[in-house]
């Protein structure tokens, strides 16, 4: 039996170690999509409203190395890339992007993570309540709800909840962050877990009917097992298996959701950054997040694919 | 069919849906009529030029610059429904034929077509997305529509494809297209004519359910000011615009919010009807 | 004495094309230590009777209307829910049809097996672990002390039906019930498992109910059996004499249905099967279910529902023409 753990672990490392490697051309690609956007796009990241004496131009683009051929330029950004070394913005004079990025990246993903764990506890919860009590009033009204959740977009639900706890209760400061463990955290965090605890929520009911009409249920019932045996012991492992599915996805959901998040209340977060970049042509700063987030991302679905592994054993890599 | 229409709740989404569309369809000719007001008319009195509450002249009250809400709202809407059925339709149409294609061809071409979905599924697309809007096309609100046709569509061909190509796997084999076959109908005629008709079922459910969701992503994006410009409107920008002045003016959100809601919320019941009346497997006592 | 007796039982489905009677009217009995099959197509209604007596039946859309299940004195459709959960596994076991989806994929066997006698026999984990041992080498699983902590998609098939079985049997129940258990194995491994069951029966001295569409099946196995088609009973007699002597001419039809080497060559290879289809459960004709099938079947038939006819002591049919079948079958032979 030990001797065929083993086996297994090896082959999960192999596996793990493939998709690391494979991690990194994608990553290479992604930033070269988006340099070659950047360079196409008309106009550049000094042009204002007048344009600029010719002298001045020139002494730019040399500065910045733009006076070189786009293929030695290209080469240039990819080595740097490989390196990790996205040079400084272009638009917050003489910080390093990585220095931004360190900065920038703990907010969103502490609200990001600290949204996501909120809504897999409730949607998990009232998923696994609603399928049990399937046909029920609860089932009907938390169903109802989470299509409401899924229905009300973060930005319409953001500013609701703040007109209400902010400004009419005064519980919570409308647009301002203090950290993640104060009160000021509350807001953001719920707003965007939201739709995912209705998604979940759903997920989860339906996962978990697909499950106990199987027949492997129906042989535990006749073993004689009480229901919330049944229900936490047999079914949950194959019922949970689309919420995990799930992550992939909303992960990049999540991406999008924490831009208009910190937008609505003003989070000094990777979105705003990542906006702001867009807004100015700030180059290094753009790579440098877009980089970034391939990479999360990247590594974000390798450990679901993992997890996979571990809930069902039918799977081997 | 049968189904559909006995299950309550989507044909009440339906109908609210139908009539929202209706709105944004004749409703702004309409009120021209009546008040001629549209959805950039400022007046030209500047007492006027101000946010006023709703009332009978303005049932949805106005915005800054002194603009029916109301009017506005519903350009939104038609911008925005416009916005999420036109790219569910690109969509379609490329997921269909890449992934038709490759499930019928099998091999090595389904393989080569597969692999490419795979490193395009693992792209983080908003972020391109953002870029791609924030960097082209602000300089005409047309130019910037066009660009959201194609960008958004662009987002959701890829589950099409997988969708297709797999029920298009799964019925391959079947008979009836065997028989097809051997009688010699050319391949393509088979993909369009039998295929096609038969995989109907899960990519109108998944369409259906699209809609909303692509619904949704040209609001966030416009709520970012990536996406529609003024002075065209969506409800997304309706929302950036009106999210300012929520302490003051909170009608500004919550109109073209809650309309927004009430639609998505509409279309998503419709889906979920759509799916429960295609799922072979449900038998309601 | 009767260790189980099944009395009118009725239960039926509310589905969108109608009230399906999937278990209309149906008794049998079983004594201690004997094997009664129930032979039957699909649609008869055969497994659907024996969830009833557990009361597996899924409650929206089916429900058993009525009739009684008496097993050691208790009428098991009346017991309260936690009573029944007492009798399910541990006095009455049960395997399925199809050992691959009927198994927990996500669990080990280990775990599999020792839930059942922790819960109904108290026993440790360790208590239980050796017990599950034992029983998968009762059941025949080479090095089962190693392969225990295995998942169900690590053994073969007729391994996993060797699993559900030691699974069931572990409390030592006073019935097996075993729905086609066979069916989804390979001939010869279908062979192996009847051969376990019939052991494992004289060892634990258990009653089995066997449920399946194939005579071959019972014939080496039953003591008794009833047919059933379109959810009632058509014949009840003991293994002997319905093979012998069937009454009823369905039976005869399943009988003329298996395949007999002997006899198509005489016959020049013609196999023989039932003409027709079986009913649509919900909408049944008026009168006998089986007229529009019968080679026998005369206006009565069509209007008129069969009495249960006995034919002979412990032996009785259902059919408007059952003495002339009974007697038919003597003359064959004589």
């Amino acid at each position: 039996m030990e001797r065929r753990c083993a086996g297994a672990q090896t082959l999960m490392l192999r596996f793990v170690i493939r998709r690391l490697l494979s991690t990194i051309p994608m990553v290479l690609v992604v930033v070269s999509l988006t340099w070659g956007l950047i360079r196409l796009a008309p106009g550049s990241f000094y042009t204002g409203e007048k344009a600029l004496p010719p002298a001045i131009e020139k002494n730019l683009r040399a500065k910045y190395g733009l006076d070189k051929p786009w293929y030695v330029q290209y080469a240039k950004m990819i080595s740097n890339t490989a390196r990790l070394d996205f040079g400084s913005s272009l638009k917050y004079e003489g910080q390093s992007v990585n220095t931004i990025l360190m900065r920038a990246f703990p907010v969103s993903a502490m609200v990001g993570l600290l949204a996501y764990a909120l809504s897999l506890l409730v949607g998990i919860t009232s998923g696994l309540f609603a399928a049990v009590r399937h046909n029920s009033k609860w089932d009907y009204s938390s169903m109802t709800l989470s299509m409401l959740g899924i229905s009300v977009p973060t930005f319409v639900l953001g500013p609701i909840l703040v007109l209400f706890f902010s400004l009419s209760l005064y519980w919570f400061p409308p647009a301002r962050w203090d950290g993640i463990a104060t009160r000021s955290a509350v807001l953001p965090v719920l707003t965007l877990s939201v739709i995912y605890m209705a998604y979940i929520a759903r997920l989860t009911r339906s996962g978990m009917l697909e499950v106990l009409r199987s027949d492997y249920i129906r042989t535990a019932r006749a073993k004689g097992l009480s229901e919330t045996a049944i229900v936490l012991k047999h079914a949950f492992r194959g019922g949970i298996i689309p919420v995990v599915s799930l992550t992939g996805p909303a992960l990049a959901g999540l991406i999008t959701g924490t831009v208009v998040v910190e937008r609505i209340f003003v989070l000094p977060g990777l979105g705003t950054y990542f906006l702001n970049a867009n807004l100015n042509r700030d180059e290094p700063l753009i790579l440098g997040i877009v980089a970034f987030i391939s990479i999360t991302i990247l590594v974000c679905n390798l450990l679901v694919d993992v997890a996979y592994a571990f809930i069902d054993p039918r799977i081997r890599y | 069919m049968r189904r559909l229409v006995r299950n309550r709740v989507a044909v009440f989404g339906m109908v609210v849906v139908s009539i929202i569309a209706l709105a944004a369809i004749i409703g702004p000719a309409l009120i021209f009529r009546a008040t001629g007001y549209t959805y950039d008319y400022i007046p030209a009195d500047p007492d006027l030029v101000k946010s006023f509450a709703p009332s009978w002249m303005h049932p949805m009250g106005t915005d800054n610059e002194g603009r029916d809400m109301l009017a506005r709202v519903l350009l939104g809407g038609r911008i925005s429904l416009m916005v999420g059925i036109i790219s569910t339709i690109v969509s379609l149409v490329i997921g269909t034929a890449w992934g038709a294609t490759a499930g019928y061809a099998g091999g090595k071409l389904d393989e080569l077509m597969m692999r490419i979905v795979d490193i395009l599924f693992a792209i983080p697309y908003m972020m391109v997305v953002i870029v791609l809007l924030a960097l082209f096309g602000r300089h005409t609100a047309m130019g910037q529509l066009v660009l959201l046709f194609i960008a958004l569509g662009a987002v959701s061909w890829l589950t099409m494809a997988r969708i297709v190509r797999g029920q298009v796997i799964s019925l391959k084999n079947q008979e009836f297209i065997l028989a097809a076959r051997a009688t010699g109908v050319p391949k393509w005629k088979i993909i369009l004519r039998h295929l096609v008709p038969n995989t109907l079922g899960p990519v109108i459910v998944y369409a259906t359910l699209e809609v909303p969701a692509v619904m949704l992503l040209e609001a966030f994006l416009s709520f970012l000011g990536l996406g529609v410009q003024a002075p065209l409107a969506s409800w997304g920008s309706l929302a950036s615009e009106g999210i300012q002045n929520i302490a003051v003016f909170p009608w500004q959100l919550i109109f073209p919010g809650v309309t927004m809601a009430l639609t998505l919320f509409s279309l998503n019941f419709i889906g979920d009807g759509l799916r429960d009346a295609l799922d072979p497997q449900m038998k309601k006592s | 004495m009767n260790l189980l007796s099944v009395r009118n039982l009725r239960t039926y489905f509310d589905t969108d094309g109608g009230v399906v009677k999937a278990v209309d009217d149906v008794s049998f009995d079983i004594e201690p230590g004997k094997t009664l099959g129930i032979v039957g197509e699909s649609g008869s209604g055969k497994s659907v009777t024996n969830l009833s007596i557990m009361r597996l039946i899924p409650s929206p859309p089916g429900r058993i209307v009525s009739g009684e299940v008496l097993f050691g004195g208790k009428d098991l459709l009346k017991l309260p829910t936690d009573e029944i959960r007492k009798v399910r596994g541990k006095r009455i076991g049960m395997i399925f049809q199809d050992p691959m989806s009927s198994l927990n994929p996500f669990m080990r066997i280990s775990r599999q097996l020792m839930e059942v006698t922790e819960l109904h026999m108290g026993h440790s984990s360790k208590q239980a672990r050796e017990h599950a041992v034992n029983m998968l080498q009762l059941v025949g699983i080479p090095d089962a002390g190693a392969r225990i902590d295995s998942y169900p998609h690590e053994f073969s098939g007729g391994m996993r039906q060797r699993v559900m079985i030691a699974m069931a049997l572990s409390c030592r129940p006073e019935l097996l019930i075993a729905d086609e258990p066979t069916t989804a194995l390979d001939v010869t491994i279908q062979a192996q498992i009847l051969e376990l069951i019939k052991k494992i029966k004289s060892e634990i001295r258990t009653s089995v109910i066997l449920i399946t569409h194939d005579l071959g099946v019972v014939a080496g196995m039953a003591d008794a059996i009833i047919v059933m088609y379109a959810g009632k009973v058509f014949e009840r007699a003991s293994a002997g004499d319905l093979f012998e002597r069937p009454a009823n001419p369905y039976t005869k039809g399943l009988l003329m249905s298996v395949p007999d080497p002997l006899r198509e060559s005489k016959a020049r290879g013609e196999l023989y099967q039932i003409p027709g289809l079986p009913p649509d459960p919900a909408n049944l004709p008026p009168g006998c279910p089986f007229a529009p099938r019968c080679d026998k079947a005369a206006d009565i038939c069509r209007r008129e529902f069969p009495p249960m006819v006995q034919v002979a002591p412990g032996h009785e049919s259902l059919c408007h023409f059952a003495k002339e079948v009974y007697a038919e079958a003597a003359h064959l032979h004589s």
